[in-house]
């Protein structure tokens, strides 16, 4: 079975996902917050139906995004989330233990009041926890994305992704640019990796990210 | 019905009321006063009995008390404490009447007419007044009389009762200052030879109010009932508080969310009555055995909406223990703010009927739920703030009391990530550098970022460079974390797919990792 981008991404409604942690895993919940930015249709009924920030421009209210985070200091940086999104429409939550991250996540998936919640997780995510997590999205009617450590992913999730950033130009590597000689170079290419899928095959993507339609173009497709 | 009025007077109320707040540390009997600046020196404003002894006066200068009586204490006045005072004096004395206004800045008017015998008559009234008031070291000057002007008089110059009708031959013999008279008129009075009241009395009073202005003849109709004397009463603040008391303990969630039910209902309507939201809730609850719990909601928005205020405080009544039951449940608005009317929506506006939640609504639900369990202070937003400085370019604010930000504004390219500064170990210094093709001048590549560093334990190898953005450190600010001097940024590609935010301090020299790109 061929496995076509658009059947993952973007994610589906309604059920966790996974994203591995680094820099790369940020801009992924970034993205995927970046798409819930997108106003609806306008008919309730009709957006529940629809993939995460498959709308269509105008219409009714953006949605909040609530991101849960352990650390007394956030490592969030909102400059940085201006490519993908907008900033003021995160709700952070600090916590004081990985339990509690969990917890907020939860009650803020249940009460359905935010379109995406987004959960930097510290530990193994256990297989209780992931399905509560996945329940919660199901009964509020939004999705979570959790950052997870590296194999730290539970069986209850949805899809899992690995984010790296790639070198794709011949010829850019090994030099040193000078910002006043070149005039701009667009290096923003990830791999980005299904690893794993609950309902198809898995596969690999080289992507970049066009700033002005705001939108994920496929490079290249590596396997499937 | 005879009007009845008791005048209660706190002659040193000022002093008591700061012996109260801080007893002096050795025995009572010392000389104590309180200071005020008045006429460009400082003089005493109100002394203890102790003091009045040793031949201390109001209106002495620190200096010549202390010249007297050299162990005298002094503390400075707080007027508006004493006023604060007073008029917790006044809410208290509506235990025995509903009607309480308070005169001048130390006394108390009660109009106690046909409340008397609750207490068992007039007498026991006073002495229940006097003993309570006594045991919390307050010492009363207590006048009964049909009228404010009289019960003034006895209070101040011979306490006690007058019997009802018997105002002018209790007040009689005392003084004409106690017609509440100016230190001036007294002063004139008694020179003609007018001393008590009697003598006043029984002037004509043709001649009286030829001499003198109206106050004279006012105050004396005043105190013997001839011309209506009206008693303010305070305006007090509405209370947000209601109780439920139950002839039986209860201990089941679903009858003590019902008794919080009922108490909300009240609470809200009585907070609607004063366009009044509450933002921080307290539910008390009184256990059998006189323990008590408390569970505090603190609100993301002013509210005052019964059925979204239980749901919320559902969880936390879940994890009270009720122990042997529940007799007494309390529900106060700690905290609240003014609300403006809303109008009913009747548009259907984004999905929502009228009557139904908002998204907004469900939203600020949401962080108190979430403030409930982390804190209200730890549910932030973003907020731009005007700095190059990278980590200072933005703060986190508490969601509640904030509206999100309308617009960022857009600068370089930033990190999605940023840490504080981590130092990159290099191996070999700038050996690598020649295997790297660069753009730039010999001088320039010094500064070049190096070909491969180590960070994190992991020995990255360098793919491509942008580079530099020099930013330099605010000199007016001493911050450790850029002690280093300027920093040159460079955004760095790895092989092993990290994209990292580099800087170079060239007065120092040394390479550190402060943000990840991807």
């Amino acid at each position: 079975m061929r496995n076509d981008f658009a059947s993952v991404f973007p994610l589906k409604r309604s059920r966790a996902h996974e994203v591995v942690t680094g820099g790369a895993g940020f801009v992924f919940a970034a993205i995927v917050a970046g798409m819930t930015d997108r106003k609806t249709t306008g008919t309730p009924n009709l957006d529940k139906k629809l993939p995460v920030g498959s709308g269509p421009q105008g219409g009714g209210l953006a949605g909040t995004v609530v991101w849960c985070c352990e650390n007394r200091k956030p490592t969030l940086n909102p400059e940085g989330l201006l490519p993908y999104c907008d900033p003021g429409r995160f709700l952070i939550t600090r916590t004081q233990t990985h339990l509690d991250v969990l917890a907020s996540a939860e009650t803020a998936l249940r009460s359905g009041a935010v379109p995406l919640v987004v959960a930097e997780v510290s530990e193994r995510v256990g297989l209780t926890e992931g399905r509560r997590l996945q329940l919660a999205a199901e009964a509020g009617r939004s999705t979570a994305v959790l950052i997870v450590p590296d194999g730290g992913g539970s069986n209850a999730a949805e899809t899992r992704w690995q984010c790296r950033a790639v070198m794709t130009e011949d010829g850019l590597e090994n030099r040193v640019f000078n910002p006043l000689a070149v005039e701009s170079f667009d290096s923003t290419h990830w791999r980005w990796s299904l690893i794993k899928n609950k309902t198809g095959t898995l596969s690999e993507w080289i992507v970049r990210w066009d700033a002005a339609t705001r939108r994920v173009i496929v490079v290249s497709e590596i396997g499937g | 019905m005879q009007r009845r009025v008791v005048s209660l007077w706190f002659p040193r109320l000022a002093a008591e009321r700061s012996l109260r707040v801080r007893p002096l540390s050795a025995c009572e009997d010392v000389p104590f006063a309180l200071s005020i600046f008045e006429r460009n020196s400082e003089r005493i404003y109100d002394l203890n009995p102790r003091g009045e002894v040793r031949g201390l006066d109001r209106g002495m200068t620190t200096v010549q008390a202390r010249s007297l009586c050299p162990e005298l204490v002094t503390r400075p006045a707080d007027l508006k404490a004493d006023q604060r005072f007073l008029s917790a004096l006044a809410r208290w004395a509506t235990r025995y009447c509903p009607w309480v206004g308070t005169y001048e800045r130390d006394g108390l008017f009660l109009d106690i007419t046909g409340s008397d015998h609750l207490f068992g008559g007039e007498e026991a009234l006073v002495e229940d007044m006097r003993e309570r008031l006594s045991r919390s070291r307050l010492s009363p000057c207590i006048g009964l009389a049909d009228t404010p002007g009289a019960a003034w008089a006895l209070s101040h110059f011979a306490e006690g009762i007058a019997a009802p009708d018997r105002s002018l031959s209790a007040i009689a013999e005392l003084p004409v200052a106690g017609l509440r008279l100016s230190q001036e008129t007294c002063n004139s009075l008694k020179r003609l030879g007018i001393a008590t009241i009697r003598d006043l009395h029984n002037l004509p009073r043709a001649t009286l109010s030829r001499r003198y202005d109206r106050e004279v003849l006012q105050r004396l109709d005043q105190a013997l009932g001839n011309m209506s004397e009206q008693i303010s009463p305070i305006k007090e603040d509405p209370l947000f508080a209601v109780r439920l008391t139950l002839p039986d303990p209860i201990g089941l969630l679903g009858d003590v969310m019902a008794g919080v039910g009922r108490l909300m209902t009240h609470l809200c309507e009585r907070l609607d009555k004063h366009q009044k939201g509450a933002r921080v809730l307290r539910l008390t609850f009184r256990k059998v055995d006189q323990d008590s719990e408390s569970v505090d909601l603190k609100l993301a928005r002013p509210m005052s909406d019964p059925k979204r205020l239980l749901t919320l405080f559902e969880r936390a009544v879940e994890a009270v223990d009720a122990g042997y039951g529940i007799d007494m449940i309390r529900l106060e608005a700690v905290q609240v703010e003014a609300v403006s009317m809303r109008q009913m929506e009747t548009v259907v506006a984004s999905g929502s009927f009228p009557g139904q939640e908002t998204t907004t609504d469900r939203l600020d639900d949401l962080i108190t739920q979430l403030g409930s369990r982390v804190g209200l202070e730890n549910i932030l937003r973003f907020c731009p703030q005007d700095s190059h400085i990278p980590e200072r370019s933005f703060s986190l604010v508490p969601a509640a009391y904030n509206r999100p930000a309308k617009s960022w504004p857009h600068h370089r390219p930033r990190p999605v990530r940023l840490f504080p500064p981590e130092p990159v170990t290099l191996p070999g210094r700038h050996q690598n550098n020649l295997n790297v093709q660069t753009d730039l001048k010999d001088q320039e590549r010094r500064f070049a970022p190096p070909a491969s560093f180590r960070w994190r334990g992991r020995l990255l190898s360098l793919a491509l460079a942008q580079g530099p953005e020099r930013i330099a450190p605010l000199w007016w600010d001493v911050d450790d974390s850029w002690g280093q001097g300027l920093r040159d940024y460079w955004q760095v590609d790895t092989r092993q797919g990290h994209r990292l935010w580099l800087f170079h301090t060239p007065q120092n020299p040394g390479w550190f990792v402060q943000g990840e790109f991807a």
